[in-house]
């Protein structure tokens, strides 16, 4: 039984070895290299017709092409626009229903909100690409229907949830007689909410956050439905964009087994892959940080 | 003291502010589920769930689909259970929480969350289709393609490892509602761990460990990107019948119907209505959910009166 | 730390608390009351009776905390120096704000020591820095923990010892600078060194505030008070002198509990 419990951890190495394993011949392969390397990836090159280096991904081409900038300015983009939705949206509503909503209130909602957990993100993309992007173009006038900002509200859908229900439950577990304490003192309602139950939940709701952020960075199929596949770099949040898993999913599809295509593809995969690492491991070190900082917990 | 209360501007602006925020959440989850409801409900018959698709995906029904779903997320909770409920128990009755091995598993646990569904995906692409597949084939088939290809035995191990972490945090919340007093009880009676484990702990932890295998349906039938490349295909003339079949899927369906289609349009009912089925799917599965857990927490509730 | 056998003035012009008729509700069920009492000013009024005999909910009643509590209704009259506290006009915010509370168990938020004791000043608006620095020393010694903390007023409050931390939520209640503060056993959770503290620091508080504390231990209250207040299941049965109390109470009852009858 002890084998069995291990199963995680075994999942965890093996992902990291197989995806690693399919990536490593553009460290190593020769044949591979005629095509891409590691540093034809991450800086800009001269391509042919272009007037200066540039940072361009188009693999299918006659001159296949892999600069991963464009993708990780999608991504960042997209990651971005959803989080300024969705922490507002999700840490706001946390506080209404855990310090001012009545139980019945709370019992409509936090169904409601668990549902929204349980929405497939295929039909969010779904709604995104059918409903939403309509609907943002009549409202902003886009210039690309399917864009950052869509793909990054639709995303917010599926990331409030996670924050929600993280940020809620450390709003409940701060301890009635902190509550009490302030009360007594004369603080209004207000105050003791932000002066005393938002610093005490700090670190919930940091955790809450981060996991969001995780979230949000390795989603695939909203953006690749609603986010317009265009691997540009632009400022811009109305262009449409192409993140990083959702190349993946584009085009593994069709890729020669092996070839420089396959490889840099299961590289990205890796770079996701240390990249949500990073993020759940910085959050709980932040997280556990705040708490020393708070003192013993009471 | 003052002769009036004064209008606490703070209160009413936070109030405000907040019920507001709580208010677009909920507004965006009702316009979803009215925009589906209204654009699927009238296709929706019975004959829709019963027959297969027609004439381009513009008629018929997705039977296959919801067969494939089905077949799909029951393999993947064989797999998943075992080793969810397992890990469990060890994280909570056996292992010393200081011990590096303990955290090691915690940390592989937290972290499996959150990686990538199209990581997962790789994944088993890389590992299920290719490695173990390939390594069948080889062993047992003399190289030819049998298992080395997409499958839906491929695809539910790789939902099993992505929904590990729902069933382990689900049969933990399980085993930590088991009152301390029972373990001491039946130890006191001469029984070893494992046997305290089996007859004792486990039987009361069933309604959780029930809330996380439906958890973990409900995940596995909406995640798309890990089976866009282990099995799932658009269109098959054939129901899966065996291990190493392909096979359709309701997400997956959705996926194709809304980018791929080349007529949008006259698909599109096919496409809302295929919504509708896996949202009310998913609505069933989060309600039982949602029912199981509340009854085990009453009962716990009353086990401690 | 005899009781004080000192006489009080008839009509203390400064945090005189005077109740008439108060009674509480929890939803239907009356927990206490009706009371009248005459709380005097700048005297420590100690409150004892058998466990839930309704002191506590009484204490409660005098800064409106019984309002946090769902289905608790208050009738009658309270009034600090003639202002009453009660009423749909008056701000509970502001009541409390002249009567401070310590509680049982010490609940210092998870702050620094320098920003617990400032809290209350930061709510009613207090910001200058010079000025909440100074405040907050007088309150720290006032509370008798100036020099054991002057030296780590930015640590946390957590690291105190639990002695030290009642003090410092005495501290934080003092420096809104009330006219009144209920204590409601403060000292019950604490070793015997750290209750003669605390005892020693009831007294010294009373110069300058009403102090009423609720109190099981009838020592403690014979030690501390000037007035006591005996309660039983819900009533006010005897209301007096401490040392009259103690040695010549006019009530049955009070002498059966005090002689340790019942407890």
């Amino acid at each position: 039984m002890h084998i069995l419990a291990f199963s995680a951890v075994a999942a965890m190495v093996l992902i990291l070895i197989f995806i690693a394993k399919e990536a490593w011949p553009l460290l190593t392969s020769p044949a591979i290299h005629k095509e891409v390397t590691l540093a034809k990836m991450w800086f800009a090159q001269q391509w042919p017709g272009y007037d200066a280096p540039e940072h361009v991904w188009q693999p299918v081409s006659e001159v296949p092409k892999y600069a991963v900038w464009p993708l990780v300015v999608g991504t960042i983009k997209v990651t971005l626009v959803s989080m300024l939705v969705a922490v507002p949206l999700a840490v706001g509503s946390a506080i209404f229903i855990s310090q001012y909503a009545g139980r019945r209130a709370r019992e409509i909602a936090k169904p409601a909100i668990e549902f929204l957990a349980g929405i497939p993100s295929v039909v969010l993309g779904f709604f995104a690409l059918m409903v939403m992007a309509s609907w943002m173009q009549s409202l902003f006038d886009f210039d690309s229907r399917l864009n950052a900002v869509v793909a990054g509200v639709a995303l917010s859908v599926a990331v409030i949830p996670v924050i929600f229900t993280v940020c809620e439950e450390a709003l409940g577990a701060v301890p009635r007689s902190y509550v009490e304490a302030s009360v007594a003192l004369g603080a209004a309602r207000w105050q003791t909410v932000t002066k005393v139950v938002l610093p005490a939940a700090a670190p919930g709701i940091a955790a809450s956050i981060a996991l969001g952020l995780g979230r949000a960075f390795g989603e695939t199929m909203i953006v690749l439905m609603a986010s317009g596949n265009a691997a540009i770099i632009s400022a811009n949040p109305a262009d449409s964009v192409r993140t990083l898993s959702a190349t993946i999913a584009a085009e593994l599809a069709e890729v020669v087994f092996g070839g420089p295509h396959y490889t840099v593809l299961f590289a990205l995969a890796v770079l996701l892959f240390f990249v949500t690492f990073v993020i759940n491991f910085l959050g709980e070190r932040t997280i556990t940080r705040m708490k020393r900082r708070m003192g013993v917990s009471a | 003291m003052q002769a009036s209360r004064r209008p606490r501007t703070g209160d009413a602006v936070l109030w405000f502010a907040t019920g507001l925020a709580t208010l677009l959440v909920l507004t965006i989850l009702l316009i979803l589920l009215v925009d589906v409801i209204k654009h699927g409900a009238p296709r929706l018959t019975l004959g829709f769930l019963t027959k297969a698709p027609a004439e381009g995906m513009t008629a018929g029904g997705i039977f296959p689909a919801i067969v494939g779903t089905v077949a799909l997320v029951i393999l993947m909770t064989l797999a998943a259970l075992p080793a969810g409920v397992a890990t469990a128990i060890y994280l909570h009755e056996y292992a010393d929480p200081m011990a590096i091995g303990t955290r090691v598993v915690r940390i592989a646990v937290n972290n499996l969350a959150g990686v990538p569904s199209i990581v997962f995906g790789l994944f088993g692409l890389g590992f299920f289709v290719q490695f173990a597949g390939g390594g069948i084939d080889k062993l047992f088939f003399g190289g030819a393609k049998v298992y080395g290809q997409p499958a839906l035995i491929w695809a539910a191990l790789t939902l099993a490892i992505l929904t590990l972490p729902v069933v382990i945090v689900a049969t933990e919340e399980a085993l930590s509602t088991v009152p301390r007093d029972v373990r001491l009880a039946s130890a006191a009676l001469g029984a070893t761990k494992f046997q305290t484990v089996v007859r004792v702990v486990l039987p009361q932890a069933v309604p959780g460990i029930l809330t996380g295998a439906i958890l973990a349906v409900s995940r596995g039938a909406g995640e798309v990107a890990p089976i866009l490349f282990t099995g799932a295909a658009y269109f098959l003339p054939t129901l899966p019948h065996s291990l190493n079949d392909q096979f359709m899927q309701l997400g997956y369906h959705v996926y194709v119907l809304a980018t791929q289609s080349p007529d949008v349009d006259a698909t599109r009912p096919l496409l809302y209505s295929t919504v509708l089925v896996l949202l009310a799917l998913t609505f069933a599965l989060n309600a039982s959910a949602i029912v199981v857990r509340s009854r085990m927490r009453k009962r716990m509730a009353g086990n401690q009166a | 730390m005899i009781a004080n056998t000192a006489h009080v003035l008839e009509d203390v012009p400064n945090g005189h608390l005077s109740v008439k008729g108060l009674s509480v509700y929890y939803g239907e069920k009356k927990a206490m009351g009706p009371v009248d009492m005459e709380i005097p000013g700048k005297q420590v009024t100690a409150l004892i009776g058998p466990s839930g005999c309704g002191k506590s909910t009484f204490l409660r009643s005098l800064n409106r905390m019984n309002e946090l509590i769902l289905g608790c209704r208050v009738e009658g009259d309270v009034k600090l120096d003639d202002e009453p506290i009660y009423g749909s006009t008056v701000d509970s915010v502001a009541v409390r704000r002249r009567i401070g509370m310590v509680f049982q168990k010490s609940n210092p938020f998870p702050k620094s020591i320098y920003e617990n004791v400032a809290y209350g000043l930061r709510i009613g608006g207090l910001n200058d820095r010079g000025e909440l620095g100074g405040r907050i020393e007088r309150a720290l010694q006032q509370a008798a923990l100036w020099d054991e903390v002057k030296d780590r007023l930015h640590e946390s409050a957590l690291g105190l010892s639990g002695g030290q931390q009642q003090r410092l939520c005495i501290a934080r209640a003092l420096a809104v600078e009330p006219e009144v503060i209920l204590m409601d056993e403060p000292a019950s959770a604490l070793d015997p060194i750290a209750t003669a503290r605390i005892e020693e620091l009831i007294h010294e508080l009373a110069q300058n505030y009403t102090v009423v504390i609720v109190t099981h231990n009838m020592q403690q209250a014979a030690r501390v008070s000037h007035y006591t207040a005996f309660f039983f299941m819900g009533d006010l049965i005897e209301f007096g002198r401490t040392d009259l109390i103690f040695t010549k109470p006019s009530q049955q009852k009070t002498e059966d509990y005090i002689t340790g009858r019942f407890g």
